[in-house]
């Protein structure tokens, strides 16, 4: 059975409304909002700061350090537990691998940039919603960066390469033809991948086309972040 | 072909193209990519003749040797004191630099400077691994007793003091408070509440208009308003 249609009567390369606010917690060095449908993420930054526990400091570089929270009553369905779980740190690390490669943390030897996550309300996407809002907090606490990072969740829905998947898209697989969602991250500039993992089955032709609409996809992400922060820094400066 | 992407004194972001062209110089919060130069940081874009940087907006404090900053006392060593600089790294006391008066062999250091105690100080050495010394000797340096401790962005420290500390000399003559500015972005205040209150209003409007043209003057007539007397810009001797 085709998906010819999205339930929401989106394009198939159109993502949900997408709202992006810097500078939204007032006492933290960074911090963004990203709001991408029913998805929300906050993300706050601290530091570069102290790190402890001591063993974990590296006299090389700075580290970077990511905590992926979603709220108990975000999600569908159950109560999310709160405290984390084997989800939740997963997540955490990826988030960190995304967002890693952009930095260079050698000027702050053993210290931290701690990056907070919290999805107050989520509808699919988490992940990627909060990598998008992580990389302009850390560019929010002037953070040095040589690119940004946009994220989105591609998929292909019983035969549709669609970007920006809902809950209910991912969840609408069949007996016959199941439902792939790959979040992926880029680097806007480079166009080089920092997250890619995936859920599901997906042909090798039908992936090249979900991450080629997932590269145009971060393009248009990008630059709203982009937007984003030079609204606060304009506001700023005028 | 050589193109300047973005004007001076724009507001840049990370991954921004500033310039195209092997023409131009990549300064700080800049870096080139192939034949392209990008913005790596937050800030405004500054285009001096060829070389283009940053003049980041946000950050946090990276200690320099011979800035003057506001520590606070944070524990008590050997032969020191560690004091805090509300940044990235906290920097030693040594107690050579201290005071000018002796300190005998076994003399209980918590008496010199105790806990808590807030000493303006001068960073005299950063190592590779962002150890640091400070120290108490030179004009002005000292330890604070009362007043309020306020912070702000380091990034924005250079406007609060005004060329050669003209905003901190408007404030202190409109409000008769003592101000102590820390490259680290601590400002001490001390004076009567009424003055105190507006001595932080104003640092506040300052932080907030920092890269506005004409901010002297906004200023002077923002404390004139406020406190009815009237106020000159004037250069602060070394150490006030």
């Amino acid at each position: 059975m085709p998906y010819p249609k999205r339930f929401d009567g989106r394009k198939f390369d159109e993502t949900r409304p997408i709202v992006a606010k810097v500078g939204v917690i007032p006492r933290a060095d960074g911090s963004a909002m990203f709001k991408i449908g029913n998805t929300v993420a906050y993300a706050a930054v601290y530091g570069p700061r102290n790190l402890h526990p001591k063993f974990m400091q590296d006299p090389k570089t700075g580290i970077l350090r990511c905590d992926y929270n979603m709220l108990p009553f975000s999600g569908h369905g159950e109560r999310v537990r709160p405290g984390g779980g084997r989800r939740a740190r997963e997540i955490s690390m990826v988030t960190e691998n995304a967002l890693r490669p952009i930095l260079d943390l050698r000027e702050y030897p053993n210290t931290v940039v701690d990056v907070f996550i919290d999805l107050p309300q989520t509808d699919a996407g988490t992940r990627c919603a909060g990598i998008t809002a992580a990389a302009m907090a850390l560019a929010d606490a002037g953070i040095e960066m040589k690119d940004m990072v946009a994220a989105v969740a591609v998929g292909n829905v019983q035969g549709s390469i669609i970007a920006d998947l809902t809950y209910d898209e991912e969840q609408n697989k069949t007996e016959t033809e199941g439902v792939a969602d790959i979040p992926v991250a880029f680097m806007p500039n480079s166009g080089k991948v920092t997250l890619l993992q995936m859920d599901g089955k997906v042909g090798r032709a039908e992936l090249k086309k979900a991450l080629e609409l997932g590269r145009e996809v971060c393009k248009k992400i990008a630059e709203i972040q982009k937007a984003a922060l030079r609204a606060k820094y304009m506001g700023e400066s005028q | 072909m050589e193109e300047l992407k973005m004007q001076d004194k724009a507001v840049v972001v990370p991954g921004d193209t500033v310039a195209q062209g092997m023409g131009f110089l990549p300064s700080k919060g800049t870096y080139r990519e192939n034949d392209k130069i990008i913005a790596n940081r937050v800030g405004l874009l500054s285009v001096e003749g060829k070389v283009l940087k940053v003049v980041p907006l946000a950050g946090s404090y990276m200690p320099k040797i011979g800035d003057r900053v506001l520590g606070q006392v944070s524990d008590v060593l050997f032969s020191g004191w560690r004091v805090e600089l509300f940044g990235p790294y906290s920097s030693v006391l040594g107690v050579k630099d201290a005071t000018n008066e002796f300190i005998g062999r076994g003399a209980n250091l918590a008496e010199i400077f105790g806990l808590g105690d807030l000493v303006v100080c001068k960073i005299v050495n950063v190592t590779s691994q962002k150890l640091i010394d400070v120290s108490l000797r030179g004009p002005g340096l000292r330890k604070l007793k009362g007043g309020r401790l306020i912070k702000v962005s380091p990034m924005k420290v250079p406007r609060i003091i005004g060329k050669d500390g003209s905003m901190v000399s408007m404030i202190k003559q409109a409000t008769g408070v003592n101000v102590v500015v820390g490259m680290n972005g601590m400002v001490w205040i001390d004076g009567t509440p009424e003055g105190e209150i507006v001595a932080v209003e104003t640092i506040d409007k300052i932080q907030n208009e920092a890269h506005q043209p004409g901010l002297t003057n906004k200023i002077k007539e923002f404390l004139e308003q406020k406190t009815g007397k009237k106020v000159e810009p004037r250069a602060l001797a070394e150490g006030e």
